[in-house]
């Protein structure tokens, strides 16, 4: 007899990598340092390129030069800076389609910025196939 | 028929566990599986006692359950249609696909492993690994499971929910880890299995007996890990927490009076300890040592060895204990272990040498708030006639006691040196 699984026809799930990182310390890193970093970065993302792996990825510019908004009773409220004031900021993100977590924990855990800061994995949420939006980037 | 109720009683205590880990791999949900192996069970209790205990009841049980949660889902989908348009939007996602036939008898071993692995995932929060490995591979309702560590039920209740969801949506895998991060998972899982252990030990009030039944669990699956090692060859970890669960609990019923008084190890009667575990836990820990280096549970079960083999209390090798010790805080350097060495070095050493230790550890204040490290420094003042220091150190240490056994044991202490003017 044949058994039937109830599990979902879809191969892999997509998660986004948040990358956190100490922005005063890659301040004061060597240029030599900030050299190394730069290719270890290009390296990685070359690497899960390859790998079929990666959907998306940027790195951002400093917490500094980020407004927060909001909306209040139809007013538009901006506020100089990130929205919570933590010692590590926001410093990129990779959008990777893996199969499952503890195939997304490693590719996480390869990200050169994960042995300097830390790398938050979210699942991405699953919406129905009608819903907007735009054609995927190359 | 009442004995029909306890045949499927006993063959439910007995193949739960593996029944729900075959369930969560085939059906691929925990939710699904739980329920559909409680109508199984539902399904024995009626059927059984007419038709007689199946041949292979596991067999016939996920057989049963894998059949019921078909149709249920089949059913919900035809109902939610309409009512869910996103639902059925996404309808193909939740298509029944053929798998590969299982056999009857699966390879049972490899999903209880997965279940293990699975529950213990370091992506959950370790309280939540903890009662999602004692509501699936235990025998523990969310009930006794909230009762044991003092929160109340629908706290438990949600943090379970919490876990399965983030087990469906993150979409944490149902396997066994690879080679390159078992060492690590595996280590993961002893945590879980160990804390449970010491919850039950740890006596902060609550309940006892389900304090005890937690004592049990953490062995059985101490055990279940061990059984499983066959499949994960060269790790002779598991062996080792066995060992220092078996040991440490050999002791069970001579730690508290009928009363429930702590008597503390150079008190207790040692004909009161179970022989059977020491004898197995010893055996287990010879072949742990002989294995592989020693890690935190294999050292900690050597200096539970230690105690288990003095026939009387003044036969205890305090010398070889100071040198587990220090071998300990040099794998895992914790201000617990370095009281412990001092605690070990007075009685190799003599109560003054001790104390030395002890009060650097006080200064330091790597312990603070914790009052077993004053009512250690009470203890060896008190062997060394310095009555007023070791009156001071029990109130500071009873100021800070939690649990009611460790209390009365303080205040009983305390009396005898300085008795309560009536």
């Amino acid at each position: 007899m044949l058994s039937l699984t109830l599990k979902t026809l879809e191969p892999t799930m997509q998660y986004l990598l948040l990358i956190y990182g100490n922005e005063s310390a890659m301040k004061t890193a060597t240029e030599a340092d900030r050299n190394a970093m730069f290719a270890a970065y290009g390296d990685f993302t070359a690497g899960i390129v390859k790998s079929g792996h990666m959907v998306a990825g940027d790195a951002l510019q400093p917490a500094s030069t980020a407004t927060t908004v909001r909306v209040r009773e139809g007013k538009t409220l901006t506020t100089d800076g990130p929205f919570a004031e933590t010692k590590e900021q926001l410093g990129g993100y990779y959008l990777v389609e893996a199969k499952d977590l503890d195939e997304a924990i490693k590719i996480a855990a390869r990200i050169p910025g994960a042995r300097v800061g830390s790398i938050e994995v979210r699942p991405v949420m699953i919406l129905p196939p009608d819903y907007p939006r735009p054609a995927r980037r190359a | 028929m009442n004995l029909d109720a306890q045949t499927v009683a006993r063959v439910f205590a007995e193949e739960r566990g593996r029944i729900l880990a075959t369930l969560i791999r085939v059906l691929g949900d925990f939710d699904l599986a739980e329920d559909a192996l409680a109508a199984a069970f539902e399904a024995a209790l009626h059927q059984w006692p007419g038709e007689g205990e199946p041949e292979k009841p596991r067999a016939w049980l996920i057989r049963t359950a894998r059949n019921k949660a078909i149709d249920d889902i089949r059913r919900s989908l035809v109902v939610d249609r309409k009512r869910d348009e996103i639902q059925s939007a996404m309808a193909p996602e939740h298509a029944f696909v053929p798998a590969p036939d299982d056999a009857d008898e699966p390879a049972v071993g490899d999903d209880l492993l997965r279940l293990i692995f699975t529950c213990c995932h370091p992506s959950l929060a370790v309280d939540a690994q903890v009662a999602l490995t004692l509501r699936t591979l235990g025998g523990l309702s969310t009930e006794e499971i909230a009762r044991a560590f003092l929160v109340p039920t629908i706290t438990m209740a949600q943090r379970l929910v919490r876990a399965k969801q983030k087990i469906r949506t993150a979409r944490i895998p149902y396997q066994v880890p690879d080679e390159s991060d078992l060492p690590e998972r595996l280590s993961t899982v002893m945590a879980v299995i160990y804390l449970v252990f010491n919850e039950a030990y740890a006596a902060t009030s609550g309940d006892t007996l389900v304090r005890k039944s937690l004592g049990t669990e953490a062995i059985r699956l101490g055990r279940l890990l061990c059984d499983l090692m066959h499949l994960m060859p060269q790790r002779s970890g598991p062996r080792g927490l066995l060992a220092l669960m078996l040991l440490q609990d050999s002791r069970r019923n001579a730690r508290v009076t009928p009363d429930g008084d702590l008597v503390v190890l150079d008190d207790q009667d040692r004909r009161l300890w179970d022989q059977e575990q020491i004898h197995e836990g010893l055996s287990l820990l010879d072949e742990t040592l002989r294995a592989a280096p020693a890690d935190t549970y294999a050292l900690q079960a050597a200096i539970a060895a230690i105690h288990a083999r003095a026939g009387h209390a003044d036969d205890t090798d305090w010398g070889q204990i100071v040198a587990l010790y220090a071998r300990l805080f040099t794998i895992s350097p914790s201000p617990i272990v370095m009281l412990n060495h001092a605690v070990a070095v007075a009685m190799s050493d003599g109560p003054a040498a001790g104390l030395r230790l002890l009060d650097q550890l006080n200064v330091s204040g790597a312990l603070a708030g914790y009052h077993l490290l004053p009512a250690a420094r009470a203890d060896l003042l008190r062997r060394l006639d310095r009555r007023v220091d070791a009156v001071a150190a029990y109130r500071e240490a009873l100021a800070l006691v939690g649990n009611e056994a460790d209390r009365r044991f303080l205040q009983r202490r305390l009396a005898e040196l300085d008795p309560p003017r009536a």
